[in-house]
C-alpha cells in the first residue's frame, strides 16, 4: 500500500474538486431521495385513504389551514439569499487562501506529460477514449450526450412526479438518470482522475504509479477472435453483431418500459417518435457499459472493423 | 416659508420667535449690527440642527431618499412587494413565493448559487484580465508576476480557479434537482433545454480558460481535447470519411478551433477570445432567458402538491 502516492493523487489541487465531487454528490442523491421516499410513503397513504386524499394538502411540510400559502419573497427568500452569498463567500475565500491553483512548468510541447489528462470535467470522456475510438468518445459520444439530455422533457411522457421529490411514481426515469449521471458520469471522471496514471493504464488507488510498467495483454477484434479474416467478411460479421446489440438491447429497454402495469400506462401515451428517439439514445447509452465489458473482461478492441471506421 | 429642508411631512422650521428682538430695533450702536448677525446666524443653526436631527431619524421621508427607492418604505404587504418588483435587481423575483420552496431540502438552492458563483467569477476575471496578455512568453510571465507581485494576485487567481470548479460542480448539482424534482415537465420543458445549453457553455468556458496560464497542464489538456476534433466524422482529417472529403490537419475543424494546426499563440488568443468575451456573452444572454422563463413558466416547480396515479389525466388527441 502506498499510501504517499494516493496522498499525491488526492492532494494534487486540481484533484480537490474530485474529492469534494465524492463527498457532494453521494450526499445530494441521499438527500434528494430520502425526501422522495418520504413523499412516496404519503402518497401510498393517500391512495388507501380517498377521504384523506380529498383533504390533506399533499405534502409532507407541515401546512395548517389558515396559514397562507405563499410568503414575501422580502424577506423570507432574500434574507436566504443574501446568506447564501455570505456562506458562499466564505468558502470560496477560505479554500484560495489555503490552496493554491496548480501552475506547471511553462507549456513546452516537446515534453510530453505522462499521464496527460483533460480537464477532469472530461476526464469522462478521455476515459472512453479507451473503449472508443476518438470520433466515437470525443465527438459523437458528446453530442449525443448533449442532445439526449435535451430530449427528456419531450419523451418523458409521464405526467406524475411534476415539482416534487418521488421515486415510486417516476422509477424508471430516476434509475436512467442515476445511471447516466452517477454510475457513467461521475464514475468515470473519478476512475479517469484518481485511478489512471502513466501511460493511461490502470493504477488501484494506493499502489504506485510505475512510470516503466508494462502490461503484455493483446486487444483483439471480435472478427479475429472467430476466425474471419477476410475484408468483406469482417464488415458483415461486425455489421451482424452490432445490429444483434442493438435489437437485443432494444428488446431490453422495451421489456423495462413495458415492466408493470403502471410503466405501461406510461408507454401507452408515448408518440412512435418519441418512443424511437428513446430507443435510440438509451441503445446508444448502453452500448458504453457493454463495450467496457468486453473491453475489460474479454480483452476485444473493435466489434466491428470497417476500411472507414471502426467500433 | 418655501419647502427647502426636503422634507415634505412640513415641519414648520423653527421659529425665529425668541431671536427677533434685537434685530429690528436700530439704534445707531455699532455692536448693535454685530449682535444682530450672530443671533441670525444662531438661528440658522439652530434650524439646520433641527433638520439633521429629522433627517437622521427618519431618513426615509427625505426626498434624496425617495428618488432612489420610489416606494415607501413601511410594513405593508404592499410596500413589500412593491420593494422587490420594482427594483432592477430583485425584480427577477415574484413578490411572493411558494412557502415550502424557501426551505433549503427543496431546491438546495443550486441553481441561485451558480448565478452567484458566475458573478463572483466575472469580477475576478476582470481584475485578471488587468494582468494578463494573451499572446506566448508573456502569458505564462503575467502568471508569474500575478502569483508573486501582484497585491492579492494569487488570491484572485486561486478564486478565479476554484470558482470555476465550484460552477461546473454546482451546475451539475442544479440539474440532477431539477431532474429529481421532475421540474423539466410540463410547462418547463424548453427551460430544460436552456439549462443543457448552459451547461454546455460553463464546460467551454471552464475548458478555454484552461489554457490561459499557458503551463504545462493546460497546454497537455487542450492538446488531449482538440485532437479528438480531427476524429470529427466528416469535419476531421482522422475521422471516418474526412479523408475522402478532403480534409486535412491544415483545413479541417481542429485548425479552425485552434487557428493552426498545433496548440501554439494562436490559439492562446483564440482560446482567451472565446473565454472573456464570446462564451460569457453567450451564457449571459441564455441565463436572461433561464430566468426570464423560470418566471413566466410559472415560478420554481414546487414543492408541489402531489398527483396521484388515479388521477392521470387522459392525453387530449388531436
Amino acid at each position: 500500500m502506498d499510501l504517499h502516492q494516493l496522498w499525491t493523487i488526492l492532494s494534487t489541487p486540481d484533484n480537490v474538486p474530485i474529492v469534494l465531487l465524492l463527498l457532494v454528490v453521494p450526499f445530494y442523491t441521499w438527500y434528494g431521495l430520502r425526501q422522495s421516499f418520504a413523499n412516496d410513503r404519503l402518497i401510498a397513504q393517500l391512495e388507501a385513504d380517498p377521504v384523506m386524499a380529498k383533504t390533506h394538502h399533499r405534502k409532507t411540510q407541515p401546512w395548517q389551514p389558515g396559514w397562507a400559502r405563499e410568503v414575501h419573497v422580502w424577506p423570507y427568500l432574500l434574507r436566504i439569499e443574501l446568506l447564501a452569498a455570505i456562506i458562499l463567500t466564505v468558502i470560496l475565500l477560505v479554500w484560495s487562501i489555503a490552496l493554491n491553483a496548480p501552475l506547471e512548468e511553462p507549456a513546452n510541447p516537446t515534453l510530453t506529460m505522462n499521464p496527460s489528462k483533460a480537464p477532469w470535467y472530461f476526464l469522462g470522456l478521455q476515459e472512453m477514449l479507451v473503449y472508443f475510438d476518438p470520433w466515437m468518445a470525443g465527438v459523437v459520444m458528446p453530442s449525443l450526450i448533449i442532445v439526449g439530455l435535451m430530449v427528456i422533457p419531450y419523451i418523458d411522457t409521464n405526467p406524475l412526479g411534476n415539482g416534487y421529490y418521488t421515486y415510486k411514481q417516476r422509477k424508471f426515469a430516476i434509475l436512467t438518470f442515476i445511471f447516466g449521471f452517477i454510475v457513467l458520469w461521475v464514475s468515470m471522471i473519478v476512475i479517469g482522475t484518481l485511478i489512471r496514471g502513466p501511460g493511461w493504464m490502470w493504477f488501484w488507488p494506493g499502489t504506485t504509479w510505475d512510470h516503466n510498467r508494462l502490461i503484455f495483454e493483446v486487444n483483439r477484434d471480435l472478427p479475429d477472435l472467430f476466425g474471419i479474416t477476410g475484408k468483406v467478411g469482417k464488415v458483415a460479421f461486425g455489421g451482424f453483431v452490432v445490429a444483434t446489440y442493438c435489437i437485443a438491447a432494444a428488446m431490453l429497454v422495451h421489456k423495462l418500459i413495458t415492466w408493470n402495469p403502471f410503466n405501461r400506462k406510461i408507454y401507452s401515451r408515448m408518440s412512435v417518435l418519441q418512443y424511437t428517439t428513446m430507443q435510440i439514445f438509451l441503445v446508444v447509452m448502453l452500448s458504453l457499459p457493454m463495450k467496457i465489458a468486453a473491453r475489460l473482461l474479454f480483452r476485444i478492441k473493435y466489434i466491428w472493423v470497417t476500411p472507414w471506421f471502426n467500433i | 416659508m418655501p419647502e427647502t429642508n426636503g422634507h415634505s411631512n412640513g415641519t414648520p422650521p423653527p421659529s425665529d420667535a425668541g431671536n427677533g428682538n434685537g434685530a429690528g430695533a436700530g439704534n445707531g450702536n455699532g455692536g448693535g449690527k454685530v449682535g444682530t448677525l450672530v443671533t441670525a446666524a444662531k438661528a440658522v443653526q439652530a434650524r439646520a440642527v433641527e433638520e439633521m436631527k429629522e433627517t437622521i431619524k427618519a431618513p426615509e421621508k427625505t426626498d434624496v431618499w425617495k428618488s432612489i427607492l420610489r416606494v415607501k418604505h413601511d410594513e405593508t404587504p404592499r410596500s413589500r412587494a412593491l420593494g422587490v418588483l420594482s427594483n432592477v435587481f430583485l425584480h427577477l423575483h415574484p413578490a411572493k413565493i411558494n412557502r415550502d420552496a424557501v426551505a433549503y431540502d427543496y431546491t438546495w438552492g443550486m441553481g441561485g448559487m451558480t448565478f452567484y458563483v458566475y458573478i463572483t467569477l466575472v469580477f475576478t476575471g476582470t481584475l485578471l484580465m488587468f494582468y494578463y496578455h494573451p499572446s506566448k512568453v508573456v502569458a505564462f510571465r503575467d502568471i508569474l508576476y500575478l502569483e508573486n507581485d501582484v497585491p492579492f494576485g494569487k488570491l484572485l487567481r486561486n478564486m478565479h480557479r476554484w470558482g470555476a470548479h465550484l460552477m461546473v460542480i454546482m451546475v451539475e448539482l442544479h440539474m440532477f434537482r431539477v431532474f429529481l424534482t421532475g421540474s423539466y415537465k410540463k410547462p418547463r420543458e424548453f427551460n430544460w433545454v436552456v439549462g443543457v445549453l448552459l451547461l454546455v457553455l460553463t464546460l467551454l468556458l471552464s475548458f478555454t480558460g484552461y489554457l490561459l496560464p499557458d503551463d504545462q497542464l493546460g497546454f497537455w489538456a487542450v492538446t488531449v481535447g482538440t485532437n479528438m476534433a480531427r476524429a470529427t466524422p466528416l469535419l476531421g482529417h482522422a475521422g471516418p470519411f474526412g479523408a475522402q472529403l478532403g480534409m486535412t490537419p491544415f483545413n479541417d475543424v481542429r485548425f479552425g478551433l485552434l487557428g493552426g494546426s498545433i496548440v501554439d499563440s494562436n490559439a492562446l488568443l483564440r482560446a482567451y477570445i472565446w473565454h472573456c468575451v464570446a462564451i460569457p456573452i453567450l451564457a449571459s444572454a441564455f441565463m436572461v432567458v433561464h430566468f426570464w422563463r423560470v418566471r413566466k413558466d410559472g415560478g420554481i416547480s414546487g414543492p408541489a402538491p402531489m398527483v396521484l396515479e388515479s388521477e392521470i389525466k387522459e392525453i387530449k388527441k388531436v
